[in-house]
């Protein structure tokens, strides 16, 4: 009997450890290094905004527990009850104008490329390299380069006799949102391009030799064959174009600086949030707390819709 | 005879009307190929053509270019980039940001590593709950937390230093890294671990020896991947970095901008070496760039 369960103990253990068994220790030195940096230099910061934003604050020292108390103030006392939706509505525009812009560029030179692979790694490339640029660096250069009265682009304009164009591009309230937009798709555009460009190398051939030879045209083939198969794709650009532009800070402070371009035209909920929690009143690490965790709340609640009606759409 | 002459005309028609039927579309496809190439490059022009100006800009004299804002260098000076690395104290910029971001990616990509051959490879209780712990961070806005960052600094002494931000940089690459390094690991066969293991190597051991190697392709994905948003970032030292000589770049450019905003062939030289590491790991890793952006579809 006994050494019936020692012969067959043995075995057993080893065959489990085979199947990934490990033990604690090894778990454990593996996983926490990992574990604590993230933890305590990203979870618990979020984690103690939150705290603080349930707190009033005189300077640096805490004051009496207020609750939702913060959050009232800044939705309801001027200047933030104006400053926030304001803000807001910018980041929205700008989320809706880079999709616009980058997507319909974005899938189209994906295409052209699909069809003329000549060069296709040299056009992907040139395209692609703003993307890894700094967005500072990217306000930056731009912002040198819409330069009222010596900037090249402002230049050209007049070279070409269409001086009425040439605009202080940043300075006018009306014209800084759309520039920034503009600027911002220029950046990133790279990224729905490879994206489109590996949805599309992945759809069989197959597929679209059937419908030209059922005498589809290029143009019907494209919409009713290869538009529906690159949905997963725009879902995907969808989510990472939602985080980055409700995260943008480095290039409106390049382009406007931080109080966000003439007449706050290009303020956004990253740079009000700077502003609050630096240079705020007595009050700041309240308000500013209690408007991060707006934020988060709204980009991490988003992101996770849109990530879940994709999973959902792709089942289907 | 009669055969080969009644099977000779044959194929001779069908070639031609082969022939005559691809030439006209192939007519076409020629022209709309070179349509298709004027859009790629005309598009080329627009995403090169804004850098292309600001390098031929550091190479013009700042006068030059208050007069002609366009135009090609009258001689080949690079006065302007002596300028900025020395008197505008770029090189100091550039060598913290050089340290800075080395050493974070390599502590993120190395814990990241462990941790993803932890969760894809071992079976233990609160495995799915971990990964989704580390994943969850893909869509966390980090930078949010930085108030009470600033005053953990402050108390644990990190306010104007380079370390605090090696470990901020680790900590927030380590949700993508974790995810690129698990997927790759998930679709990678366990029999060389096997092996090792039957052989009598520790999980240590088989790690470094066998593990890392295998992971190489993930590894250079994560690093890319890391590298250019920690290269990149400037809101973290702009509220944690206080003394000049600490200053990584883009904080740098800041101040730089600031004291030489007349001199235009001198912000351009300093633009153009601020963008050189990008440009190198650019042309180092397109491949990797391509996977990690093309990361999220196979999910």
């Amino acid at each position: 009997m006994v050494p019936a369960q020692e012969l067959t103990g043995r075995p057993a253990r080893r065959s489990r450890r085979r199947a990934g068994r490990v033990s604690a220790g090894w778990i454990t030195s593996f996983c926490l290094p990992a574990f604590a940096l993230y933890g305590l230099f990203l979870v618990v910061p979020l984690v103690t905004a939150f705290y603080y934003g349930l707190f009033r604050w005189d300077g640096t020292q805490r004051g009496e527990f207020v609750g939702i108390g913060n959050y009232r103030e800044i939705l309801t006392r001027y200047p933030l009850s104006d400053e926030i939706p304001a803000a807001l509505g910018h980041n929205v525009l700008f989320f809706v104008g880079t999709m616009a812009i980058q997507n319909t560029i974005g899938l189209g030179l994906a295409v052209l490329l699909h069809r003329n692979p000549w060069g296709k790694r040299l056009f992907q490339t040139l395209f692609s390299l703003p993307y890894l640029i700094s967005p500072l660096i990217v306000g930056y250069i731009w912002s040198l380069l819409l330069s009222p009265t010596f900037g090249p682009i402002n230049f050209a304009l007049r070279a070409v006799g269409l001086d009425a164009w040439a605009r202080p591009w940043l300075g006018e309230p009306d014209l800084a949102l759309p520039v920034l937009i503009v600027v911002n798709a220029w950046q990133w555009i790279g990224g729905p391009m490879l994206i489109f460009g590996a949805a599309l190398a992945g759809i069989p051939q197959e597929l679209e030799e059937a419908a030209a030879m059922d005498g589809a045209s290029p143009t019907r083939t494209f919409w009713s064959i290869r538009f529906p198969l690159l949905i997963p794709a725009v879902g995907v650009i969808t989510v990472l174009t939602f985080i980055g532009c409700f995260n943008i800070f480095d290039l409106v402070y390049a382009l406007g600086g931080s109080d966000g371009g003439p007449g706050g035209a290009m303020d956004v909920l990253g740079l009000l949030y700077y502003r609050t929690a630096f240079r705020g009143g007595s009050n700041a690490i309240g308000e500013s707390s209690a408007l991060a965790m707006l934020i988060f709340v709204l980009i991490f609640g988003v992101s996770l819709a849109l990530e879940r009606t994709l999973r959902r759409r792709e089942v289907h | 005879m009669k055969t080969t002459l009644r099977t000779v005309p044959r194929p001779a028609g069908k070639i031609r009307a082969e022939a005559t039927r691809p030439r006209g579309t192939r007519h076409r496809s020629l022209l709309h190929g070179a349509g298709n190439q004027l859009l790629l490059w005309a598009y080329a022009a627009i995403a090169f053509g804004p850098l292309l100006l600001v390098l031929i800009g550091s190479l013009r004299p700042n006068a030059e270019i208050l007069r002609a804002p366009v135009g090609l260098p009258s001689s080949f000076d690079l006065s302007n980039y002596t300028r900025a690395w020395q008197t505008a104290s770029i090189s100091t910029y550039f060598i913290n940001s050089l340290t800075v971001t080395c050493a974070s990616v390599a502590l993120c990509v190395s814990v990241s590593a462990m941790a993803a051959y932890a969760l894809a490879r071992w079976k233990f209780r609160g495995r799915a709950l971990l990964a989704a712990f580390f994943l969850s961070g893909l869509m966390i806005p980090a930078k949010l937390g930085l108030l009470p960052v600033f005053y953990m600094f402050q108390s644990m002494g990190l306010i104007d230093s380079r370390i605090g931000l090696v470990l901020l940089y680790a900590a927030s690459g380590i949700p993508f890294s974790v995810f690129v390094i698990m997927g790759f690991m998930r679709g990678l066969p366990g029999e060389l671990e096997e092996a090792a293991r039957i052989d009598g190597a520790n999980e240590g051991r088989l790690f470094v020896s066998v593990v890392l190697p295998l992971m190489r392709p993930a590894l250079a994905v994560a690093t890319v991947f890391q590298f250019a948003p920690t290269w990149n970032d400037f809101f973290y030292p702009l509220v944690l970095l206080r003394s000049g000589d600490k200053y990584t770049i883009p904080v740098g450019l800041t101040r730089f901008f600031g004291e030489f905003a007349a001199d235009r062939g001198t912000l351009f030289a300093g633009l153009v070496i601020a963008l050189v590491p990008l440009a190198v790991v650019f042309a180092l890793a397109t491949k990797q760039i391509v996977a990690g952006l093309t990361a999220g579809m196979s999910r």
